[in-house]
């Protein structure tokens, strides 16, 4: 059975801490599958949704920074829960420029309403799930303290790197064939490096996951692919 | 190099055994932490290098104590010599109460050979000057040692130790009955004297034993369960039993 905290409050604070990471990575996730959604649907109120949901990204961001000021302010953790508590404010930060991006995305979608429509491609598609998955799997790695799943996550961010070149060499041949259609596949190229760079975003949650849970730090340590 | 080498240390008080086979290096000029929950054989394990353990009744001990490769128990090591050389600093500060502070400070070698008092006054100058007091006590030398506040009385005990000039200065909970002003002056001075000094520490706060130390060990039930560079121990310590102690757990 896993050992408790003798201070029954630090043990719960700990733990409050780790239902808000998670429960604003749940946020994030869903403000990638909606940008997505309203992206394939054109679904315009959507997006602009998406673009105020935002809002309540940043504050939760101020309120678990705060939230881990206070923990250490005055618990002084140690060992595990002193690195839970370094990664926890990192992990916001990441978060919250994951919002960032799932509003970008939204923008293009208003954007692209302008314009002739354009099909989206199925590899722009495969890497939002891929990233969702991500980001599934790096929620549950922390929830669970289980460095497998985060080990999961770094190896998946290599095939939406794949994918996402791929998609750029198939967008610039259908650029080549329709010069009409320029300006929307521009937005369609902007909207795949937004869902590259939110998988690398996963691939740091996951790194500061395996950090918390075995003390190494795998960051900035080329993988064997 | 090393200060001490401790190879397999047991100890017992009659028939009730505190320490098991505890076997750990000192280096030289380095502050050593020695953590762990009450009653687990920290005050018995310092004892035993500067071998007080051995003046309790029903003390005995088993293994080898090496200190500068000299076999701690070996026939030309005479004990009090040995408590100059490894010098302590007790939880409460404990001057002689009706001693002057002057005469406080030099009271390690009063014990044993007679002093000009030119001699004196220049010894007590600089071990007060190492002990970081002398600033605060130059103008009243000649009151009672006792009439210090909690943390100079300290500082005080820690020139005593200083004045014999000793190798290694074992410390036991030193800063328990401080406040944290005092604990601060006491833990910049242990950084001060690691230069000169070899000390080793033992304390109930993990954050003054991540403050002060170089190396800290974690004795559990007298048993050595982790040393390791006192960064490394309170960030990722490599047993479970530590992780669970310094993160205040229980089973
Ligand atoms: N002089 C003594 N005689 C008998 N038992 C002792 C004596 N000193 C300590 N003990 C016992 O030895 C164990 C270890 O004590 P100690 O070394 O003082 O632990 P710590 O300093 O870690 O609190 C305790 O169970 C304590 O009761
Ligand atoms: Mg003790």
């Amino acid at each position: 059975m896993r050992k408790k905290h003798t201070s029954r409050e630090y043990e719960s604070e700990l733990k409050d801490l780790k239902s808000q990471l998670a429960t604003m990575a749940y946020d994030v996730k869903a403000m990638i599958h909606d940008s997505m959604n309203a992206l394939q649907k054109k679904d315009i109120k959507l997006a602009e949704e998406v673009i105020e949901r935002d809002f309540y990204i940043n504050q939760i961001e101020l309120e678990i920074d705060e939230f881990c000021l206070i923990i250490l302010a005055r618990r002084q953790p140690l060992a595990k829960d002193l690195r839970f508590i370094t990664i926890a404010l990192k992990m916001v930060t990441d978060l919250e420029r994951m919002g960032d991006m799932t509003v970008s995305i939204a923008r293009r979608v208003i954007k692209l309403q302008k314009m002739p429509p354009v099909k989206i491609p199925d590899k722009i598609l495969l890497m939002a799930k891929s990233v969702q998955e991500m980001l599934q799997l790096a929620i549950e790695s922390l929830l669970e303290s289980d460095a497998t799943k985060a080990d999961q996550v770094l190896e998946q961010d290599d095939s939406v790197d794949e994918l996402y070149h791929q998609n750029f060499r198939y967008l610039i041949k259908l650029m080549a064939q329709n010069e009409n259609l320029i300006e929307p596949l521009v937005h369609l190229q902007s909207v795949a490096k937004w869902l590259e760079r939110l998988g690398d975003h996963c691939t740091n949650l996951a790194e500061f996951v395996v950090f918390k849970v075995s003390g190494e730090n795998v960051r900035h340590v080329s993988r064997a692919k | 190099m090393k200060q001490f080498e401790i190879q397999n240390l047991s100890a017992w008080y009659h028939q009730n055994q505190v320490l098991s086979g505890v076997s750990l290096d000192i280096t030289l000029k380095t502050a050593t932490a020695i953590i762990g929950p009450s009653g687990c054989g920290k005050s018995t394990f310092i004892r035993c290098l500067n071998r007080m353990h051995e003046l309790s009744e029903g003390a005995r001990l088993e293994g080898k104590i090496i200190l500068d490769g000299e076999d701690l128990h070996g026939q030309q090591i005479d004990p009090v010599m040995l408590r100059r050389r490894v010098g302590m600093v007790f939880q409460k500060p404990n001057p002689f109460p009706h001693w002057s502070i002057l005469d406080n400070a030099v009271s390690g070698l009063k014990l044993t050979h007679r002093l000009k008092h030119s001699d004196k006054f220049s010894i007590a100058e600089s071990a007060l000057r190492k002990a970081a007091l002398w600033n605060e006590v130059k103008d009243r030398l000649n009151q009672p040692g006792v009439s210090l506040s909690g943390g100079q009385q300290q500082r005080l005990c820690i020139a005593r130790a200083l004045a014999v000039e000793p190798e290694v200065i074992l410390m036991d909970e030193p800063c328990s009955a401080l406040d944290p002003i005092a604990t601060a002056r006491i833990e910049d001075l242990i950084h001060d004297l690691k230069k000169n000094y070899t000390i080793i520490i033992v304390t109930h706060s993990m954050q003054q034993a991540a403050r002060v130390s170089d190396q800290t060990a974690f004795l559990l039930h007298g048993i050595l369960v982790e040393m390791s560079d006192t960064n490394q121990l309170f960030t990722s310590p490599k047993d479970s039993r530590t992780e669970d102690y310094i993160t205040g757990k229980f089973g």
